[in-house]
């Protein structure tokens, strides 16, 4: 252990370590999750009950765990990688065949004062996993064959099981999360371009042969993807989100309309108002300049996370942050393209702002680690 | 683990190098995402948010129909009708005055009202709709419509108006509805946008008022695009609200009616309730008033009258007018006595008149005393010493005991307005609001229900049922939500003895039913509808020894203010008990002679369900009573309905 014995003495101890946080990545975190709160208090119509309150409580209770987190040195987590995915594995198996049976249909596991989804932890355990592969693998080895099936297994195995639940927004984060850390640990660009033409392929095909026998989508899912492109074909129908969001942001303008005043949102026409639309809201009520101050905030802290990153001579720990921010990035990506027209709509949550427990304390966790690797990086 | 130093360098230039590609990438896509709340938000901002000011696209919220309110046999008490009227949206209208100017030629305005849409559309948001006039005819709603391309963000609606079509019977259980005001906003903490509708009807008092929630439902809304001239084009969204739940009381609207119109001009209330569920079959309360005039707004002259006149028609009596109970008070301290063991039923006390205590004297009602009383002599002729005693061996508590276990001084559960506690006094209320410790001069008025002691006809007609049942009968107005039944609760056993009760309910038989009884003159007999009940009489005034001696003045002479309340309690039929009655009048005089004939002719309707038989009342009183029932002008209920065919 030369990597310990030559750095530990220079590694910040004790509580000291808080005075070697990341602090601006932490603070614009608890800003981000102040623009949740006021949104939860607007769409519940000026009430810190039913939203507002409980996020702050969980808020309170993660950035506990981000703390408790950030203060075990890195190499620790490195260490429990393995075991981390093998139980969030496990218990997305557990969720997926006896949530039928004993929990009717339910994809969370309850803890009383919240309900875990191991989807969600597995975004973050998936990450943790894939970095410390790359951190063991000889770096020389890493566009083998060999050595490239074994973490697409990684990945597959948890998405499929998503995928059967169905929840394609969390498959699609933890497939793209997965390639870019397979991405960022060096896998020749080869691969990367085979699966993407095979993809452009596919999709081309499945487009040319519809309205022949051959055709591989059935007539409902053509439709469906038809609604997505031009929504305002069925107003009431499918393109109702779409439509709708897209009415609440156009009403927004430069300033928005004011807070609580925002009529889209207030008066019920979105039915996910406090979860996956809440962007809509932000965006009716504090207009173009509001939204684009969250996307702002979004980005500095994915900046942060880069040069934390690229500063970090550790091979597990840049890894590992880099994939926690293209996870988040994926996750606000998603969810922002979804309610602004630019991809179908799937369900993701705007992080630390839609209303969610399981979202809010994973991704703080995920952020503990961070600041893990930050407090804890060779000097 | 080794690692060469040269593969760390190498590994950590590799994940710059495509961490910075992957940045690149991530920094485009939310350059993209930017553009696209760009294009949104500010260049097709015309398409939704432009023209949403100038109303390309409208909210329009849908009030949901309030729940309807029938009777236990589904009678209407509460509906709907529909309500021509004109709003104006000001953001559609563009210039207010000019838009106003050109309606009035079409329609008449009322000054006072347009001055105050005026000011409400100035307040309110820019695209909330605002009631300019309504209750207008279709005539001049047609008008209206057909000139609408000249009428910007003018629109004829049509709403729902709260009708009563029973008028006066249920003014004071059901209330009525009326137009939000401010004050009503600032008093409740609710954030239902349905509050922000201009004249939104929500229940000023009564059912409607308590169980607003219940009957109000949830909003609806819907949005529509509209072009230039406020044509709707299309509709992009509706979404539907709840409906307000209907109610079923437990009144009876036959009985309810016959109430009425039997208490008549009087200042007076009584009340019918099941002594089987504790149902409410009648709260009647007079002079009433007509609730369809506070739905419209009441004229200034009309609510003169009402708040002017001496006879309270505003006051629900029935459930919000305590009054000294008087002598039907006794009951509760027979019971309180037997059942303490003080008294035996065949102990007499002597009555000379009056009660010596300290340096006062006591009065029984009658002046000559009523000799040798025992406890059943003591109901049947209400005699004032043999309580005095009683009172004095038991001491307050055990009175105030037994009356909340009655009801009395316990505030019933019930959704109407003002529903009153009444009082049964102890020793502590007294230190504590009079500030003066409990005589025993205070237990012998108590005792008589007289002093501290108050009780709401609502109260009295409750003690009636429990003392017939030996059960704790609980009020129960709500008889179902929804055609879901609301449970009947209470009805456990009080723990009184049965002996106790048996003994009671013969006293109290024998005040209807004994030739020597106070209310004999009012007594049923139709076997299988025997009567038991009690009279009461109670002072509203202290009467002076100077008075007393010169022979105290009878009540016709006095003042109406002053003259004494008349009650009366009773349940039928004695053998099994169905209904408990109380009647109170207000000045009334004496119980037996103003308040028990009334009792009687409740008693009976509700026992037949109907005009009784002539032959349930005594010989000589049944020419009398046939002219009365003639007279009396009851609802029809078998008539179409006039009120409907308005529109």
């Amino acid at each position: 252990m030369s990597y310990l014995e030559s750095n530990v003495k220079t590694v910040p101890t004790g509580l000291r370590k808080i005075l070697y946080l990341n602090w601006p990545v932490i603070l614009l975190l608890a800003a981000v999750c102040s623009v949740g709160f006021l949104m939860l208090y607007s769409v519940a119509g000026g009430s810190l009950s039913p939203w507002s309150e409980p996020q702050m409580k969980r808020f309170g209770l993660g950035v506990f765990v981000m703390f408790a987190i950030a203060m075990v040195p890195i190499w620790f987590w490195r260490n429990m990688a393995g075991l981390a995915y093998a139980i969030s594995l496990l218990l997305l198996l557990y969720v997926e065949f006896f949530g039928d049976l004993r929990m009717g249909a339910q994809r969370w596991i309850d803890f009383g004062f919240m309900r875990l989804q191991p989807s969600e932890l597995m975004k973050i355990t998936l990450v943790m996993m894939l970095a410390a592969y790359y951190d063991w693998l000889d770096i020389k080895k890493v566009s083998r064959p060999i050595y490239v099936i074994i973490p697409v297994i990684l990945m597959i195995l948890p998405t499929a099981l998503v995928l059967r639940q169905p929840d394609l927004g969390t498959s699609v984060l933890l497939l793209t999360g997965g390639a870019t850390v397979m991405f960022l640990a060096g896998v020749s660009w080869y691969y990367f371009a085979g699966v993407i033409a095979l993809v452009v392929g596919i999709v081309t095909a499945v487009f040319q042969f519809r309205g022949t026998p051959y055709q591989f989508l059935k007539d409902y899912q053509y439709r469906r993807i038809d609604t997505f492109l031009d929504p305002s074909s069925d107003p009431l129908g499918a393109g109702y989100h779409i439509t709708q969001s897209k009415i609440a942001l156009g009403s927004g303008g430069w300033t928005g309309r004011g807070f609580m005043q925002g009529t889209q949102s207030r008066l019920n026409f979105l039915p996910e108002k406090h979860t996956d639309f809440i962007f809509t809201t932000l965006a009716e009520e504090f207009g173009f300049v509001g939204a684009i101050t969250l996307l702002i905030l979004y980005t500095l802290i994915l900046l942060f996370c880069a040069v934390s990153a690229f500063s970090n001579k550790d091979r597990f720990a840049s890894l590992l942050t880099l994939g926690i921010a293209t996870t988040f990035f994926l996750f606000f990506a998603v969810n922002m393209s979804m309610v602004m027209g630019l991809a179908p709509v799937v369900g993701v949550p705007l992080p630390l702002v839609s209303y969610g427990g399981s979202a809010m304390l994973v991704l703080l966790a995920a952020f503990g680690l961070m600041q893990s690797a930050h407090v804890h990086r060779p000097r | 683990m080794k690692r060469q130093p040269k593969d760390t360098a190498e590994s950590n230039r590799r994940i710059t190098r495509r961490g910075l590609v992957v940045g690149a990438v991530q920094l485009g896509f939310v350059g993209l995402l930017g553009m696209r709340m760009r294009q949104l938000q500010i260049e097709e901002s015309d398409q939704y948010r432009l023209l949403a000011e100038e109303n390309r696209i409208n909210i329009r919220l849908l009030p949901p129909p309030r729940g309807l309110i029938h009777d236990r046999n589904g009678e209407t008490i509460a509906e709907n009708t529909q309500n021509y009227r004109i709003v104006m949206v000001r953001e559609d209208a563009g210039d207010v005055d000019e838009v106003i100017a050109r309606l009035q030629e079409l329609v008449y305005l009322d000054p006072s009202n347009l001055e105050r849409a005026r000011k409400e559309i100035k307040r309110r948001s820019p695209f909330v709709p605002v009631t300019i006039t309504d209750q207008i005819t279709w005539e001049e709603l047609s008008r209206v419509a057909v000139n609408s391309p000249a009428l910007p963000g003018i629109t004829p609606d049509v709403g729902l108006s709260r009708r009563y079509p029973m008028r006066d019977d249920y003014a004071h259980i059901v209330g009525y509805v009326g137009p939000v005001s401010d004050y009503d906003l600032s008093r409740i903490d609710d954030q239902d946008p349905l509050l922000q509708i201009p004249k939104f009807q929500i229940g000023k008092s009564g059912i409607e008022n308590k169980m607003e929630k219940t009957l109000r439902g949830s909003a609806g809304a819907k949005q529509i695009e509209v072009n230039a001239v406020g044509r709707v084009m299309r509709e992009l969204g509706r979404r539907e609200g709840d409906p307000g739940g209907n109610l079923r009381l437990t009144v009876d609207s036959r009985l309810q009616n016959y109430v009425q119109a039997r208490l008549g001009e009087e200042s007076a209330a009584a009340v019918v309730v099941d002594t089987r569920t504790g149902d409410i079959l009648a709260a009647g309360s007079t002079p009433s008033f007509d609730p369809n005039k506070f739905v419209r707004g009441i004229s200034v002259k009309d609510y003169g009258e009402l708040t002017g006149n001496k006879y309270r028609p505003l006051a629900n009596k029935s459930v919000q007018g305590t009054y000294p109970p008087g002598s039907t008070f006794k009951m509760v301290v027979a019971l309180a006595a037997l059942e303490a063991g003080a008294v035996g039923p065949e102990e007499t006390v002597y009555c000379p008149g009056h009660m010596e205590l300290g340096n006062r004297r006591f009065h029984c009602w009658k002046r000559g005393g009523h000799g040798q009383v025992d406890l059943n002599k003591s109901l049947e002729q209400s005699c004032d010493v043999y309580y005095y005693d009683l009172s004095l061996r038991i001491g307050v508590d055990k009175i105030t005991e037994m009356a909340n276990k009655l009801g009395l001084g316990v505030r019933p559960d019930i959704p109407m307005s003002a529903v009153a506690e009444g009082l049964t006094p102890t020793r502590a209320w007294k230190q504590e609001v009079k500030g003066q410790s409990w005589l025993k001069g205070d237990t012998l008025n108590a005792s008589i229900g007289q002093g501290f002691v108050l009780a709401s006809p609502l109260q009295l007609a409750v003690m009636s049922a429990r003392i017939a049942t030996g059960r704790a009968i609980t009020p129960r107005l709500i008889k179902a939500v929804d055609d879901v039944e609301e449970p009947i609760r209470g009805g456990e056993d009080l723990g009184i003895s049965a002996e106790t009760l048996r003994i009671v309910r013969q006293g109290m038989y024998n005040v209807s039913n004994n030739r020597r009884g106070t209310a004999y003159k009012t007594r049923i007999v139709e076997d299988a509808m025997r009567m038991a009940g009690k009279t009461g009489t109670s002072q509203v005034r202290n009467i002076t020894a100077a008075e007393r001696a010169r022979g105290v003045t009878r009540n016709a002479d006095l003042p109406w203010e002053r003259r004494d309340h008349a009650l009366y309690v009773s349940y039928a039929p004695y053998n099994d008990p169905h209904i408990a009655v109380s009647v109170v009048v207000e000045h009334g005089g004496g119980g037996s002679t103003a308040a028990a004939p009334i009792a009687r002719d409740i008693v009976l309707q509700a026992l037949y369900n109907g005009t009784p038989a002539l032959s349930a009342y005594p010989q000589k009183d049944r020419g009398r009573i046939e002219t009365q029932q003639e007279k009396l002008k009851l609802h029809d209920f078998d008539a179409p309905d006039e009120g409907q065919n308005r529109a």
